[in-house]
Formats: structure tokens, C-alpha cells, sequence
């Protein structure tokens, strides 16, 4: 096992539920990413702004990677523009049809212990290892 | 206004934590998901850490009458296993394993600037508005089955 970072890594989980958290405790809902995008995608009048705040942190957070840990966007691994395209739009309809993505099945669900939410997490999780397993192994070697 | 600004907060934290926890990292992604090859356990602490303190802040919200800004907690209320939900999570797990992003760490490295992450959240946009497209075109033909079925009655 190489590039193993338990404790980078448990730390940055933990500002995750911290941030995940306050938006249950002070505004009450979920901070599910893929929702939220949807969200301002399709708006819902009156229910649009915070969404556009949210975001809106989260790129000044990543501003803010870029200048104090310029490591976060050592990607390692991009693929070919081709399977990017085709991950993004499997991303961007899977989350939609399956009504969540990592933050808000993985993170919020399962911390809520919602049995749809981990069945989803297992599941995206199952297919996620079977295509790197796939392209990886198979198509790879 | 506070509510706003603790979505702002939430989401810069929410940053800062797939940053420092290697999330925004493909490599990291794809590791995670290599079972078979050199697997790294990363992940595990990542979600280890959201969900220990987002359980106790679930616990905590069951006994709050209301969130503390706003005037309701709106939260998810179903508990159907749908056929939808299943497929979904199949598409959107084979979208991850694919490209190493999932929605918020592919916004997040919007900040990086990098082609690569505009075209894959590009492409999530495209996806994302392919359903709302997919869902209609499928309301609308059933709402014409309805119509041509109560035509038919009628007659």
C-alpha cells in the first residue's frame, strides 16, 4: 500500500462532517453536492440562494487549497479527455436518478443511518471498484 | 443572511476538508476503489471522520425543535429501496471509477484552473440536466397515455 495518509486524510474527513454539520444544525439541511448543484441547475424560487452561497464556498475553499496546500490539485491520475467526458455525464445523471453522490449518501445518509443511503453507498461503491477493476486490470493488462 | 453565510462557511470548510483529506485527488479516488491492485485505505479515514462527527451532530438535531437559523429542518423522509435509486448509484459509482471525481471535489478543483476538471464538470452538468430531460420526456408520455386512455373512455 503506498501514498497511505490515515491522518491527512481522517483530518480532512473530520472538517468535512464539521462543515456537513453546520449546515444541519444552523440552516437544516443537507449537504448533499450533487443536490445542491441540481438545485441551482433547475431552480426552485426561493430555494436557490443558499445553494449559490454554498458553492461559492466551496470555490473559495479550493482557492484557498490552491494557495496554502497547492498538493490537493496534484490529481496523479487524469484520464483521457474521451473517458472524462463519459464520467461526468454517468456522474452528473447517476447522482440525479439516484437522488445522491459521495457528501450526500455517503456522508449525511449513512451518518443518519438511512437504509437508502446505504444501500446506495455500498452500491456505487461495488461499481466504482468493478470499472477500475476493469479498466485497471483487465483492458490495462 | 446568517443562513447564507453559514452555507458559505459550510461549503469552504467542506473544501478544505476534500483538500487536506486527498479526495480532490484522483489518484487517491482511484486507489481507494483498486481493491485489486495496491489499494489505499485512505478513504476509509476520510468517511470515518465525516461520519463520526455528522452521526453525533444527527443526534444532536433529533432533539432540536427547529435548526437554529431557519425555521425548519428539511431532510430527506423516504425509506423505499427503488429500482431508480439502485440504478443511479450503479451509474454514478461507474461515472467515479471512471474519472476519480465525484461532484464536490471536481467543483472544488475548479480553483485549480486545470482543463481537465472544467471538461468532466461540464460533461456532470450535461448529465445531470439529461435526466431532468429524460424525466420529462417520460412524464409527458405518460401523461399522453393518460390523455389517449381517457379519450378512448370517453368515446
Amino acid at each position: 500500500m503506498h501514498n497511505f495518509t490515515p491522518f491527512a486524510s481522517l483530518a480532512g474527513g473530520i472538517l468535512i462532517g464539521l462543515g456537513a454539520s453546520a449546515m444541519l444544525l444552523l440552516d437544516g439541511k443537507i449537504a448533499g453536492i450533487g443536490g445542491i448543484l441540481a438545485g441551482v441547475l433547475k431552480p426552485v424560487g426561493g430555494d436557490t440562494l443558499w445553494r449559490i452561497c454554498f458553492l461559492a464556498g466551496l470555490f473559495v475553499g479550493g482557492l484557498s487549497l490552491r494557495i496554502l496546500l497547492p498538493g490537493a490539485f496534484d490529481f496523479g491520475i487524469i484520464r483521457p479527455l474521451p473517458m472524462l467526458i463519459i464520467a461526468g455525464l454517468l456522474v452528473g445523471f447517476g447522482t440525479r436518478l439516484g437522488s445522491g453522490c459521495t457528501s450526500g449518501h455517503g456522508v449525511c445518509g449513512v451518518s443518519r443511518l438511512s437504509p437508502r443511503s446505504l444501500v446506495a453507498t455500498a452500491t456505487f461503491i461495488f461499481t466504482g471498484a468493478l470499472t477500475v477493476y476493469l479498466l485497471n486490470h483487465l483492458i490495462g493488462n | 443572511m446568517n443562513a447564507l453565510l453559514t452555507s458559505f462557511a459550510s461549503g469552504f470548510l467542506f473544501a478544505l476538508g476534500l483538500g487536506i483529506s486527498g479526495m480532490t485527488r484522483p489518484v487517491k479516488v482511484i486507489g481507494f476503489l483498486d481493491f485489486f491492485g495496491a489499494w489505499d485505505a485512505s478513504l476509509v479515514f476520510v468517511m470515518v471522520g465525516a461520519i463520526a462527527v455528522y452521526f453525533i451532530a444527527y443526534r444532536i438535531s433529533a432533539k432540536m425543535s427547529s435548526p437554529i437559523l431557519t425555521s425548519k429542518f428539511a431532510l430527506p423522509t423516504r425509506t423505499d429501496l427503488s429500482a431508480k435509486l439502485l440504478l443511479g448509484a450503479a451509474i454514478f459509482g461507474a461515472g467515479w471509477g471512471l474519472g476519480g471525481f465525484c461532484p464536490g471535489p471536481a467543483l472544488t478543483s475548479l480553483a485549480s484552473s486545470a482543463l481537465p476538471v472544467f471538461i468532466f464538470v461540464i460533461a456532470m452538468v450535461l448529465g445531470m440536466y439529461l435526466h431532468t430531460w429524460v424525466t420529462e420526456l417520460g412524464a409527458t408520455k405518460s401523461s399522453l397515455t393518460i390523455s389517449a386512455a381517457n379519450t378512448t373512455q370517453d368515446a
